[in-house]
């Protein structure tokens, strides 16, 4: 690390300001909803029943897709195969699904009358059903292990090569690599993955309920949902979102301590190979992850590609409008996101110490609940402007609040890095500010950068968030126009919303990630 | 692709509305608006007839457009409130929102008497569990269905309007007896959705044998995809009624136009609109009867609906035992 640490800047003052902006955003919309409350009745039984399944499951959740996660991204770190880089964007694309959509794919595998189990009838064996707390880990995993493998795969890409030339020197083997190499760098990027995954899982609702087979798995959002619908009851809404808010915020924070672990020096990014790995059986193992994970990541998305593939021409002019009013909102919310994680990043990699304050500070947008957030922004605009006039501007803003901490996920470590190892040479040559940023910044953070651009507006085109609550008929988005279709029978063109949907995301997340790995 | 279309969406036109013409807000829930929906239709029908703009704003679903119109008070510019349903209806009166119709209500067609000051109805059905037309054993009543093995996926009362409407059919059928009918049909619930699109798919996609609707959804699948594949089963306790009424607000700043379009809701242009772009009974039987189809939907013996208040009073108990026999 630099010995003095850069002063913060523009950027870094940018940044910080950016920091601030969510848990103030979340805090008033929290204040909004309570100060229009009618008079409640707290917290329950049942809500602190909600309470612990919801932490229990994302718990659960985090957990598996990170384990799993580290034998898959280790595989495809250390091994080169034809089409290995499209196999790593192709892998990515259940994390942009919108979870409806991502519940049929599975459906459409592990379901009563899906694949897996009309094999085991085929064979004569008992069918197993979907529905239970398995069944949510289950959708949880899928959706969140392509975030997990991307994430501890950039961890893999911080070891510099030259570790694995002088560790193979030493004549170290695999089991000697890992142990010195490669488990301190999980120290550092297991848990943050973990966490952000587990802050995901905390809000879900439609997934938790439909998979949970019953009332038995009730989330916090769901008893949000109830408490706004229902009962009219504000202050138990922001009450729960705020218990909820307290947990994620204070696990951000050890988790985010406890991440902080050795780097690993300088490099001259020379691609990493491996002396160690070469025999036969690691290569089959290696294969075996590769191909389990695939083959669990890719057949519900194929499902959906096959259901939706026939009812593409036929759909609704006004669903291609939506898909349109998406592209409009993502690409608005992905400058947003892009710009504030950037400064975010810089200012958290000059903050050495504040750097775990930031990050935990942009979690808490993830963990907030969009429907207490919706609520509390629609209090504080109707006064002034007819909601459905900002329907889409309030979507892209919250689509980059809830995505930021993708952003800098993917960027903070990626700037320290920059610093650390070009820093001193940067300040030798006193270069500063703008010229920093286009001449060492930039140009070493470029892969993160087109991930977390492609994530964020891939995660926009899938968002429902707020738009609900603020559309419309003539500005539903994508998502809500599926849903439409779905809550009116036309489940046919709901298939074929879902793969435009699913199309255009991956395109988008596409665009972004090829354009930030091309040449890096 | 269809670029044009496309494009639109993306350099966000909206259609300019008509200038200098008295605006009429109606908020009502996502499907009635959708351009498959009931709205384009009594649209262009209603302004024919009035001088004025009408507009419909989409607020989710009936208990989201409830929370929308409380939370925007006596600022709202709603003029109409469209889409509640009885089991709202106490907490919609209490909110004293809601003006008087003064309206004389005209025959109205429905299975149960209706007069009530403030809200019309303008269409309704039969609550019901839709099958597959192949299916052996359906069941006949809830104990019927509860002692079979046959699998049912029902929506959340907590999020979901017809949930609410399942657990007072309950209620309504067998009072004090209704928790031992739902530690009966726990094992039959394969789960449990947050509304009823989630249910609906569930059960098209195969993963449970029944799922809740209404009587009136086969014909759906009968008018609008030619599959005479769906079915209801007619259950011997009768069958709870949905029906979906509208209201005036006081705070409107168009009164007179609000209750012109009160007075619409019950006539032809609205009511034969109803049927197969709802998908439920007219409240008013237009002059041409019901589409070819709905003579094949099963008649209920007996239609079962609590008062608003008796609604009101029944939920959290129902509700409670509803979570405790599902929650073992």
């Amino acid at each position: 690390m630099a010995d003095r640490a850069q002063p913060l800047g523009l950027a870094g003052w940018t940044g910080i300001a950016a920091t601030v902006a969510i848990p103030a955003l979340i805090a008033l919309t929290a204040t909004a909803v309570v100060l229009s409350a009618e008079g409640g009745r707290g917290l329950s039984a049942a809500d602190w029943a909600a309470i612990r399944f919801t932490l229990w499951q994302a718990l659960l959740s985090a957990m598996i897709s990170v384990g799993l996660a580290i034998p898959v991204a280790r595989a495809l770190a250390r091994r080169q195969f034809l089409g290995r880089e499209a196999l790593i964007t192709l892998l990515g694309a259940p994390f942009l699904l919108p979870v409806i959509v991502a519940v049929f794919g599975l459906l459409a595998i592990f379901g009563r009358s899906g694949l897996l189990n009309n094999g085991l009838v085929a064979i004569g064996a008992q069918p197993i059903s979907i529905f239970g707390l398995h069944g949510v880990v289950l959708a949880h995993v899928f959706l969140n292990l392509p975030l997990a493998t991307r994430l501890l795969l950039q961890g893999w890409q911080t070891i510099p090569a030259e570790r694995f030339r002088l560790a193979a020197s030493l004549d170290m083997r695999a089991g000697a690599m890992f142990r010195h190499l490669e488990v301190p760098m999980l120290v550092r990027a297991a848990p943050p993955a973990a966490l952000i995954i587990f802050a995901i899982c905390t809000t879900s609702f439609a997934v938790a309920l439909t998979l949970g087979g019953g009332p038995r798995a009730t989330t916090v959002e769901l008893a949000i949902f109830q408490a706004l619908r229902f009962d009219f009851d504000l202050t138990r809404a922001a009450m729960l979102s705020v218990v909820q808010l307290a947990i994620t915020g204070s696990l951000a924070l050890i988790a985010l301590k406890l991440a902080r672990a050795p780097d690993f020096g300088k490099g001259f990014d020379r691609p990493a190979k491996r002396w160690d790995v070469d025999d036969a059986p690691r290569r089959i193992l290696d294969g075996m992850f590769i191909a389990a994970a695939a083959l669990f990541l890719i057949a519900p998305m194929a499902a959906v590609f096959v259901r939706g593939a026939t009812n593409l021409a036929g759909l609704p002019d006004v669903v291609w409008t939506s898909a349109g009013r998406s592209l409009l909102v993502a690409a608005l919310s992905t400058t947003l996101v892009v710009s504030a994680g950037l400064f975010t990043s810089i200012a958290a990699a000059r903050l050495r110490s504040g750097a775990v304050w930031i990050e935990s500070a942009g979690l808490l947008a993830i963990a907030a609940s969009p429907l207490v957030v919706g609520t509390g922004l629609f209090i504080i605009v109707f006064p002034f402007v007819e909601p459905a006039r900002l329907a889409l501007p309030v979507t892209a803003l919250v689509n980059a609040v809830v995505t930021l901490p993708f952003v800098l996920r993917a960027l903070i470590p990626a700037v320290r890095d920059a610093e650390a190892s070009f820093g001193p040479l940067a300040d030798s040559l006193d270069l500063k500010s703008l010229a920093r940023l286009r001449l060492l910044i930039l140009p070493r953070i470029r892969r993160p950068l087109g991930f977390s651009a492609g994530l964020a507006a891939a995660l926009s085109m899938g968002d429902l968030g707020v738009i609900a609550l603020f559309a419309d008929p003539a500005t539903a988005t994508l998502p809500l126009q599926l849903y439409r279709l779905m809550g009116a029978y036309r489940m046919d063109d709901a298939a074929g919303a879902s793969l435009l949907l699913l199309s255009l995301s991956f395109a988008l997340f596409w665009a972004c990630d090829w354009g930030g790995r091309r040449g890096a | 692709m269809r670029y044009p279309i496309l494009a639109a969406g993306l350099l966000a036109v909206t259609p300019a509305s008509a200038q200098d013409l008295p605006v009429l807000t109606v908020y009502t829930y996502d499907s009635f608006v959708a351009d498959w929906g009931p709205g384009p239709a009594i649209e262009t029908a209603f302004e024919a007839t009035c001088e004025c703009d009408l507009q419909f704003i989409a607020a989710g679903d009936g208990a989201a457009l409830l929370g929308r119109v409380r939370l925007e008070g006596a600022r709202s510019d709603a003029d109409i409130v469209l889409g509640l349903d009885t089991n709202l209806l106490a907490a919609a009166n209490d909110t004293g929102l809601f003006a008087p119709h003064g309206l004389e209500t005209p025959a109205l067609d429905l299975p149960v008497d209706w007069s009530d000051a403030t809200f019309l109805p303008y269409d309704w059905g039969y609550f019901a569990f839709v099958h597959n037309a192949g299916m052996e054993n359906i069941p006949t009543d809830f104990r019927g269905l509860g002692a079979s093995d046959t699998t049912i996926v029902i929506q959340d009362p907590r999020s979901s309007t017809p949930g609410l409407g399942l657990l007072m059919w309950v209620k309504a059928a067998y009072g004090d007896e209704a928790p031992g009918i739902w530690e009966a049909l726990a094992d039959n619930v394969v789960t449990v959705t947050p509304g009823w699109s989630e249910a609906y798919g569930l059960f098209l996609e195969g993963e449970a044998d029944m799922v809740l609707s209404y009587t009136t959804s086969p014909a759906y699948h009968l008018i609008a995809e030619e599959d005479t594949g769906k079915t209801a089963a007619a259950f011997a306790e009768g069958h709870y009624l949905q029906v979906e009424v509208a209201g005036k607000l006081a705070s409107s700043d168009q009164p007179e136009l609000a209750t012109a379009f009160l007075d619409f809701m019950l006539t032809d242009a609205f009511q034969s609109v109803i049927p197969t772009t709802n998908w439920m009974y007219p409240a008013v039987m237009p002059e041409g009867g019901l589409p070819e189809g709905f003579e094949t939907l099963i008649q209920p013996d007996q239609a079962l609906l609590l008062s608003p208040v008796a609604a009101a009073e029944a939920r959290d108990e129902a509700l409670d035992e509803w979570l405790t026999a599902l929650s073992r």
